[in-house]
C-alpha cells in the first residue's frame, strides 16, 4: 500500500520544519507509526527515499529508540514505570499484576489488538507515583486494582481518561502524530496541574495569609 | 524557616494558565518587547549579573554560556532547549511546561535575541503526549500573536522554533548526544572539545540550555538582576523548583531560594509519611550519590551539596523509608543505567552490564562479601572513562550506598537473599496501615 498524496505531503511539510532535512527523521518515524502503528519496512524506505540517506541509516535510527516499534503495538499501550521510586511505591506489584490480569509478558499484546503491556523507565511524574501511562499520557497515583479497572475499560472500549490529559484517552496511531508534530486540537483540554504540583504554591499562599 | 518564593509556579493554581490569555494576564511576553529593544549584549550581561545558573544539574552560569557564543562570524547561530528531563526522580521540567509552555516560548526569544541566532529547538522527550500537545500550541499561538516567525514584536529580527519530540532514550539529556539526535543519528554523545559553543547543531555555534534556565530569563529581565540574586546564596543565586517525592505525606513540587535544606521542605511538606523515619535520599536524582539523615540541614545549594559528597543535580529530592531495602533500589538504577547506555563507550557499556549481573546475586541471595569490593572495583574503573557521564551517574548509588548501608549489603549475603518485604515500601500498604 502506496502512501496517498495527503501522507506524502505531510511528510513534505515535517521536512520543511528544518534547516537540514535529515533532522526530519525522527518526526517522519513518528509519523509512519501513526499510520501503521508501527514503522514498517514501506515507511523506512519512504523516508530513506525523501531524504535522500540509506534504508540501513534510517534502521538504524529506528532501531536506537525505544518508541518506534517494529511490530505492531495495541490500540492502547500501557506502560508501567518501573524504575526504582515508581518500582518501590507499587509499579512492580501493579506490573505483575497487569501481566497476570491480560496473561502478557513484557511487550506483549492483548489477541484482540486492545492492549499491549510495557514496563518503562522514569516518565518525569515522580511525584505522583506509581505511574502508568497509555500512549503516552499521564495515569498518576495508581492502584493494582485501577490499573486492571483501566486496561479492562480499554477492552470494552471506552477507556478511562487520563488524570492530566485529554477528555478522551487518544489511540496508540492519534497520539503517535502528536509526537510527529501534529497539532490534534486537544492542548486545552484538562487540567493544568495536579494537586502535587501545586502544593508548594498553595502552601505559600496560605503562609502568606497568616 | 526559608519561605517558599513561586515565580515559575505563581500562576500555575489558575485553569488557563497554560494559555495565551492567561499567561498575559501577568504581564506575559512585556519582557521579551523589552529585552528586543535592548543591545543583545547588554542583554547577555543583565543575565550575567543575575548569577543565573544552569538548572539541568551541572550548574554553568548561564549568562556565561552565552557569552561564549562569537559574534560577527557570519554563522548561523542555534539555540537548543533540553527539554528531555529523564534523570530519574526528576519531575519539575514536565509540570512547568503542562502549566505554563508560554513562559519558555518568551525565554526562548529573549535567549536567541540574545546569542543572536534565527533557529531555535526545544527537544522534548517522547514519552509526554499532553506536554507535547501544550507546547505545540503555545508555539503555534505566539506564531499568530507575532513573537515568533517573521519581524518578531516588529523588531527587525527573525526567529523560527520547532518543536523535536524525541522517543525514548535517556541519553539524548546529554547535551552532545541531543545534538546528534536532533541532526537525525542515533543519540551518541561527542567527544569535547569542541563545545557546543563553537561547534554544536550542524557545527554551527549553539546553546543548549534546560527549560527551567531558561523560563527563568523573563522573571530577571522583567524584575532586574539584583531581585533575582537577592535569593539564594552567595555563588547560587534564585529561585528553584524542588521535586519532593518518595515516602512523603505530601509530594509535590516546591519553588524556593537556592540554599533551603531537605528538613525544611520535609516540614512543609508533613514529612516522612506516619510511622516511619526516613532511611536515605537522592539530592538530585539517580546520579547524585545518596545522603542520609546526616544531611538533612546540608543547604540544597550547588557548592552546599557539593561540600556534602554530592551533587545537587536536578534537585529531584527522592525520599525512601526504613522499609526500602537499598540493594534493590540500587539493582533497579543500575539497571536503568544499562539499558539506557548507548554503547559506543566500553568502560561503560561492559562496565554497567557486569554492575547489575553482581547486584542481581546479591539481591537475589548468590552474593559473597567479595562482591562489595568488586563493585568498588568496578565504579573505578568506570569513573570518568567514558565520553559522558552517564557512566559516572550509574556508580553515584552504587559507592555511596556501600559507604552508608556495607552492613545491609552484608546483611544479602548471610541471610542468602533480601531480609526485605517489598510489599510494606508500597503506596498501598501505608494506606492500609493508615486506614
Amino acid at each position: 500500500m502506496a502512501y496517498s498524496e495527503q501522507e506524502l505531503s505531510v511528510m513534505d511539510s515535517i521536512i520543511a520544519r528544518y534547516p537540514r532535512s535529515r533532522s526530519a527523521i525522527m518526526p517522519l518515524l513518528h509519523y509512519v507509526q501513526s499510520l501503521a502503528g508501527f514503522v514498517t519496512n514501506e515507511g523506512i524506505e519512504e523516508i530513506s527515499a525523501k531524504l535522500s540517506i540509506t534504508t540501513a541509516e534510517v534502521s538504524a535510527v529506528a532501531t536506537f529508540y525505544t518508541q518506534y516499534k517494529r511490530k505492531p503495538m495495541g490500540e492502547y499501550h500501557v506502560g508501567v514505570c518501573t524504575n526504582t521510586l515508581c518500582a518501590i511505591m507499587g509499579g512492580d506489584e501493579i506490573l505483575e499484576g497487569l501481566k497476570e490480569h491480560l496473561g502478557l509478558e513484557n511487550d506483549g499484546v492483548t489477541a484482540d489488538g486492545k492492549v499491549s503491556l510495557e514496563h518503562l523507565e522514569c516518565n518525569a511524574a515522580c511525584d505522583y507515583a506509581p505511574v502508568v501511562m497509555a500512549n503516552w499520557e499521564f495515569y498518576d497515583n495508581q492502584t493494582v486494582q485501577s490499573a486492571k479497572d483501566l486496561v479492562d475499560s480499554m477492552r470494552a472500549g471506552k477507556p478511562i481518561p487520563p488524570t492530566r490529559g485529554p477528555n478522551v484517552l487518544p489511540t496508540w496511531k492519534e497520539n503517535s502524530a502528536v509526537l510527529a508534530g501534529l497539532n490534534d486540537g486537544h492542548a486545552n483540554e484538562g487540567v493544568q496541574a495536579g494537586a502535587p504540583s501545586l502544593l508548594g504554591l498553595r502552601l505559600s499562599k496560605k503562609g502568606s495569609k497568616k | 524557616m526559608t519561605a517558599l518564593t513561586p515565580v515559575l509556579s505563581a500562576h500555575w493554581d489558575e485553569e488557563d494558565s497554560f494559555t495565551m490569555a492567561g499567561y498575559k494576564r501577568h504581564g506575559g511576553y512585556k519582557a521579551a518587547a523589552k529585552a528586543l529593544k535592548m543591545e543583545p549584549d547588554a542583554v547577555i550581561q543583565l543575565v550575567k549579573d543575575s548569577g543565573l545558573r544552569g538548572r539541568g544539574g551541572a550548574g554553568f552560569p548561564t549568562g556565561m554560556k552565552w557569552g561564549f557564543i562569537p559574534q560577527g562570524d557570519n554563522k548561523d547561530h542555534y539555540l537548543v532547549v533540553n527539554a528531555d528531563e529523564s534523570e530519574p526522580g526528576t519531575c519539575k521540567d514536565m509540570p512547568l511546561l503542562l502549566a505554563n509552555p508560554h513562559v519558555l516560548v518568551e525565554g526562548i526569544i529573549i535567549a536567541s535575541y540574545a546569542i543572536r541566532a534565527k533557529y531555535a529547538f526545544i527537544y522534548i522527550r517522547g514519552e509526554v503526549a499532553h506536554v507535547a500537545r501544550r507546547l505545540q500550541q503555545a508555539i503555534e499561538d505566539a506564531y499568530a500573536a507575532g513573537y515568533l516567525g517573521k519581524n518578531v514584536f516588529k523588531s527587525g529580527q527573525d526567529l523560527e522554533l520547532v518543536l523535536h519530540v524525541g522517543a525514548g532514550a535517556y541519553i539524548c539529556g546529554e547535551e552532545t548526544a541531543l545534538l546528534d539526535s536532533l541532526e537525525g543519528y542515533r543519540g551518541q554523545p561527542r567527544l569535547r572539545p569542541p563545545f557546543p559553543a563553537i561547534a554544536g547543531l550542524y557545527a554551527r555555534p549553539t546553546v543548549v540550555n534546560n527549560v527551567e534556565s531558561i523560563s527563568s530569563v523573563p522573571a530577571i529581565i522583567a524584575n532586574g538582576p539584583e531581585w533575582f540574586s537577592a535569593m539564594g546564596t552567595e555563588k547560587s543565586k534564585g529561585m528553584t523548583l524542588y521535586s519532593l517525592s518518595g515516602h512523603v505525606a505530601n509530594p509535590g513540587q516546591f519553588e524556593a531560594p537556592l540554599g533551603i535544606t531537605l528538613r525544611e521542605i520535609l516540614e512543609l511538606a508533613g514529612g516522612v509519611r506516619e510511622g516511619h523515619q526516613l532511611k536515605f535520599w537522592t539530592p538530585g536524582g539517580s546520579s547524585t550519590p545518596i545522603f542520609t539523615a546526616d544531611q538533612l540541614d546540608t543547604p540544597l545549594d550547588y557548592e552546599g551539596v557539593a561540600a556534602a559528597g554530592s551533587m545537587l543535580g536536578t534537585k529531584a529530592l527522592q525520599i525512601f523509608d526504613e522499609t526500602t531495602c537499598v540493594v534493590r533500589a540500587v539493582l533497579r538504577w543500575t539497571e536503568f543505567y544499562k539499558h539506557e547506555s548507548c554503547g559506543k563507550c566500553t568502560p561503560c557499556r561492559e562496565g554497567t552490564w557486569w554492575l547489575v549481573q553482581i547486584l542481581r546475586d546479591l539481591e537475589n541471595g548468590k552474593g559473597t562479601a567479595a562482591d562489595l569490593d568488586k563493585l568498588l572495583d568496578l565504579c573505578e574503573n568506570i569513573l570518568g572513562r567514558s565520553f559522558c557521564a552517564l557512566g559516572d551517574g550509574a556508580t553515584s548509588s552504587i559507592s555511596s550506598s556501600i559507604k552508608h548501608f556495607r552492613d545491609e549489603y552484608i546483611a544479602h549475603v548471610t541471610n542468602a537473599g533480601c531480609p526485605f518485604d517489598s510489599h510494606a515500601s508500597t503506596l498501598f500498604a501505608s494506606a492500609k496501615a493508615g486506614a
